[in-house]
């Protein structure tokens, strides 16, 4: 474990991270040099034209790929020295995930699916944890179907469930309402940023949506890999 | 434990769902087939071996071609032992004009000393054990004997010259041969009456035996006492020898079923790999969604492995049962074969094994995949891309190998068998690979001549490269064995069957005394029957070869130690039998009369590691005669002419007791001949080889519809093949199925795009099949068997026409939901 750079109040760094990867026409850079810090409560969008590297950016800060160069601290740990386990043992701790196309298990039933997270991350009562947050997001009355019987709004919602459901310390959201209608949409965001609230917890949120970016404390924008900038809400 | 609570609330929806039914198959088909014939080989080795206890009717047996002296009697008497005596020889047996050949069993009071004699009352009556033997004036004669002279309980039989009356139906006697040799059947006469049958003289073929029993420990210091003492001419005979001769012929026939099972098993291995490669591609998007939500690679190859196990474990459940069904089925086919009433249970072992099987197999061909899914990346639930990397091919290769390695070692046991099944299937598979990759190229410049659904189709086999080269093999496979078991199997029984030439002799004629030559040629010419030729035979004992006692040498195998020391048939020939092949050194002239000289059988002189230049001393009556090989022969049995495995030369058994014997054709309407001839001469007995021919029709018969129900595993293992691999490909067609239909295709198109592609799968699966399974079935018939090979045109033309429709109906079956499916459903069901 190492903390050596982490701010104070700060969950989540970011320094120097670049990403190459070799492809036929050569080496790809698809993000360089990006540096930031986000604090505990703070909610960040991070914006960006497609093929900017948002995503590439959000796998990186959340463990699920490594940087080429620089590091990430989540959490007060330097995710570049612990092993894919201990990483993955992080993200059980203190990592929750809401992603555009929803990936819940199809063999498991909503209740299950919220419990999962919960189980892995070892605590017990994950059945009564998770019925209480899917009461939270509406779907007191569905909990018993599995994903193929439920809509997307109603999958995302499960989604969301399981993603707050162990408390975690950073959300992260890749354009969780890429794939719905504008109305079950806006009912989906409305929902994160209740939770959010609620529990205090930190938000990034990747999106394409101007409106949706700026109902967050923070905007980073990226181009072509770089950040190109980082502006505070007015409000 | 949370992996095994995840595992196993995930894997009743898995199973609902039906994407693990084509694994589930596949195991269950490999221990079905397993069990099956396990359950069976068990069952028939444990008749077997309580066949082989009995099967002296005695702890010892001292046999011998001449009564057996009293000093042995009163010896075994000094020992505490019981003893019985018997004797037995073929002859006819008469019921008015009706007439059969039967082993006479002559036997004393207290037979049999081990085993009990069990009879019924009437034909097919309910047999019971008996203690005793049959009284004087009265037999017990086996149904079968019965049955063909017309005869039932009550009525009179003459054996030689004696009317006797039938008490009982023989069902069961310990000492019956086993298996397919005694083809007579038994009657059982008391010993009292049989002088008065006439047919007990010199050169009769009269086997006498002194049965002796009694506590473990006085039979072997008995054995050991007479072990140095006795005559050559009297040969013990103790119930591990007869085990071991028992048990090695039940062992050959479980053989040949296990190599079928075996096949099954390495086409359900080939099922088990591709629907395991299947079970973690399914699996991988769970699995790296679950690490991202902070699951371990110990977690996620716990649950892999507790569902694998889970799915094992019903396979072996289901399989069993269904390997247990058959199993029913096939010892009532066999039943008969084993000729005892009923087969004795069996224990658990096939399932062990079935279930070890099992587990060896999902080791072996699913593993690799398993290692492979729990290094799934976690960036795939943002990059449905990423990929884990591949398992190193050597790794699967080498894992496989040894996995398939070990099943057959223990199956098949033969190596030569091993070797052939082991390299004509890496052969087969590496040209079909070869073959797929070449076809990959050649369609890929091909598509641009044909029309939108042929181009489709083709375009998805050149896309798919080495995953098509892949379905090549598993087809081509499949095809080959499917071949080789039904066509390649009945033109190898037809080969053997034409071997048999039309005028083939239908009757042996065996004890013709030479004062009884000139009056059965007399009667022959009387009927316009060629005068058959008449073979001298010399009843003799092999002493030494090269000097050196024949009890004393070392033999290459049992089957030569067992020539060289059992009572031998020797003749004497001026000329070479017509079928006969000399292989080596030089045959006599016509007209030679020096030293006595020999020429031996090729396979007997390789048992018996005998070589030209050996000298062979026999005795015959008392008298010695000693032979130099010059010469080794090929014989063809199948010719049914008098051959022997060793003659001599002219003038070396002059004034020997000699009897002849002959063969020969008579037409069923001169049949009354030979009822005259036995009448006339009752010592000579006549052996239909008419009827044993057709015992051996019925025997083959029945073998290949067992060895057919086992099939049915190996064609249902095919099919699974053909639906993993589809399978494998499904999610990949239904996409683009939808995608071309959204696109503007007609389903119609669509569904002609993939049957072309089928159909050039099948087409060139079927040629490489045919290849395969006429080398398989050249090596098979030439190399095991001894016949000749003929090409078959039908094997390629159902090989290639068979690879088509199987290939073409399964790919229906298995990819007509990704053809139906509704565009708007699969291209949505990419979110969930």
């Amino acid at each position: 474990m190492s903390n050596q750079s982490s701010k104070a109040g700060s969950v989540l760094e970011a320094h120097k991270l670049s990403k190459q990867v070799s492809s036929p026409e050569g080496t790809l850079t698809i993000l360089s040099d990006v540096s930031f810090s986000i604090a505990a409560g703070e909610s960040v969008a991070v914006v960006g034209p497609s093929g900017a590297g948002k995503s590439t950016l959000l796998a990186l800060l959340a463990g699920l790929d490594l940087p080429s160069t620089g590091h990430v601290v989540l959490n007060g740990s330097n995710l570049s020295t612990l092993s894919e386990d201990g990483r993955a043992s992080l993200r059980a701790e203190s990592v929750g995930f809401v992603f555009q196309s929803f990936h819940l298990v199809p063999s498991l039933n909503a209740l299950e699916n919220v419990m999962l997270p919960l189980e892995l991350a070892g605590q017990p009562n994950a059945r009564t944890a998770a019925r209480e947050i899917i009461e939270k997001v509406g779907l007191g009355e569905r909990w018993s179907h599995y994903p193929s019987q439920l809509s997307g709004g109603e999958k995302q919602r499960v989604a969301i469930a399981r993603a707050f459901a162990t408390e975690p310390a950073v959300l992260f959201a890749d354009e969780p309402t890429g794939n719905l209608d504008s109305r079950t949409g806006a009912n989906i965001m409305e929902l994160m940023f209740e939770l959010n609230r609620d529990s205090s917890t930190t938000l990034v949120l990747v999106t394409h949506d101007q409106v949706l970016a700026e109902r967050c404390d923070r905007i980073l924008s990226l181009d072509v890999g770089k950040l190109v900038s980082d502006t505070r809400a007015a409000a | 434990m949370k992996a095994l609570v995840f595992a196993l609330r995930s894997f009743g929806r898995e199973l609902r769902s039906g994407e693990v039914l084509v694994l589930l198959a596949a195991v269950g088909l490999a221990v079905a087939a397993l069990t099956a014939v396990g359950f069976l080989t068990d069952r028939i080795g444990k008749a077997v071996a309580r066949q082989a206890n009995e099967v002296l009717a005695a702890d010892l047996r001292l046999r011998s071609q001449e009564p057996v002296p009293q000093e042995w009697r009163d010896l075994a008497k000094d020992y505490d032992l019981e003893t019985a005596d018997t004797l037995s020889f073929p002859s006819v047996v008469f019921k008015d004009d009706d007439s059969a050949l039967a082993t006479i069993k002559v036997v004393s009071d207290q037979y049999p000393l081990r085993g009990k004699v069990r009879v019924a009352d009437a034909l097919f009556g309910e047999q019971r054990a008996v203690d005793g033997i049959p009284a004087t004036g009265e037999v017990w004669a086996d149904g079968a004997l019965l049955a063909r002279v017309g005869a039932d309980v009550g009525d009179t039989l003459f054996v030689g010259e004696l009317g006797v009356r039938v008490a009982a139906v023989l069902t069961y006697r310990p000492d019956q041969s086993i298996g397919f040799a005694s083809l007579a059947p038994s009657l059982i006469m008391n010993i009292a009456d049989v002088s008065q049958t006439g047919l007990i003289g010199e050169g009769s073929r009269v086997a006498y035996a002194l049965l002796v029993a009694g506590d473990e420990q006085d039979v072997a210091d008995f054995n050991e006492a007479i072990e140095d003492r006795l005559p050559d001419e009297i040969r013990v005979r103790s119930q591990e020898e007869s085990s071991e001769r028992a048990y090695s012929a039940a062992d050959r026939a479980q053989r040949f079923l296990s190599l079928t099972a075996v096949i099954s098993l390495l086409l359900s291995a080939v099922a088990v790999a591709m629907s395991a490669r299947r079970f973690a591609h399914r699996r991988m998007d769970t699995v790296a969604l679950m690490k991202s939500l902070g699951a371990t690679q110990g977690f996620v190859i716990s649950v892999a492995l507790v569902q694998l196990l889970l799915l094992g474990a019903l396979g072996v459940v289901g399989g069993s049962f269904i390997g247990f069904a058959a199993e029913e089925l096939l010892s009532r086919i066999l039943i008969d074969l084993l000729q005892q009433g009923e087969l004795p249970g069996v224990g658990l072992r096939p399932v062990i094994l079935a279930c070890s099987s099992a587990m060896v197999l999902l080791l072996g061909f699913a593993l690799p995949s398993l290692i492979q899914l729990r290094n799934t990346p976690p960036l795939r639930v943002l990059r449905h891309d990423a990929m884990p990397p591949a398992p190193s091919r050597l790794f699967v290769a080498g894992l496989s190998l040894a996995a398939v390695a070990a099943l057959l070692y223990r199956s098949v046991g033969d190596p030569v068998m091993l070797l052939i099944l082991i390299g004509g299937i890496i052969v087969i598979a590496g040209l079909l690979y070869l073959l797929g990759r070449a076809m990959v190229s050649v369609i890929g410049r091909a598509r641009s001549g044909v029309g939108v659904a042929w181009r489709y189709g083709l375009a998805n086999i050149a896309r798919r490269g080495r995953d098509s080269a892949v379905q090549v093999v598993a087809f081509g496979l499949g095809i080959t064995v499917l071949l080789l078991l039904t066509l390649v199997r009945t033109d190898l029984l037809e080969g053997w069957r034409s071997t048999l030439a039309d005028d083939a002799p239908n009757h042996f004629l065996i004890n013709i005394q030479p004062h009884e030559l000139e009056a059965v040629r007399a009667r022959f010419e009387a009927s316009d029957i060629d005068a058959p030729v008449f073979t001298p035979l010399v009843r003799a004992r092999m002493s030494t070869i090269n000097d050196e006692s024949v009890k004393d040498r070392e033999y290459p195998n049992e089957d030569g130690k067992w020539l060289a020391n059992r009572e031998a048939n020797l003749s004497w020939a001026a000329e070479l039998s017509s079928s006969n092949e000399l292989l080596e050194g030089e045959w006599w002239p016509a007209d030679y009369a020096g030293p006595p000289l020999a020429s031996i059988e090729t396979e007997a002189a390789e048992n018996a590691g005998l070589k030209i230049g050996d000298r062979l001393k026999f005795v015959i009556a008392g008298r010695e005669v000693e032979a130099e090989i010059r010469s080794t022969r090929k014989v063809n049995w199948d010719s049914f002419q008098p051959n022997f495995f060793i003659v001599l030369s002219p003038g070396a058994l002059d004034g020997m007791p000699t009897t002849y014997i002959s063969s020969m054709r008579v037409a069923d309407d001169k049949q009354a001949l030979l009822v005259d001839l036995m009448r006339a001469h009752p010592s000579i007995s006549v052996i239909d080889l008419g009827a044993i021919l057709e015992q051996v029709r019925g025997i083959i018969e029945k073998a290949s519809l067992a060895v057919q129900a086992v099939f049915v595993f190996t064609l249902a293992a095919g099919i699974a093949v053909l639906f993993a691999a589809v399978q494998s490909t499904i999610d990949e067609r239904r996409f683009e199925s939808a995608m071309l239909r959204a696109l503007g295709a007609k389903k119609r198109t669509v569904f002609a795009g993939v049957m072309a592609e089928f159909a050039a799968l099948g087409t060139a699966a079927g040629i490489l099949a045919s290849a395969g399974a006429s080398v398989l079935a050249y090596l098979i018939a030439t190399r095991l068997f001894e016949l000749p090979y003929e090409f078959s045109p039908m094997l390629w033309l159902a090989g290639v026409s068979g690879g088509v429709f199987v290939v073409c109906i399964s790919g229906y079956f298995a990819a007509r939901s990704a053809v139906n499916s509704r565009p708007a459903d699969v291209l949505r069901k990419v979110n969930t």
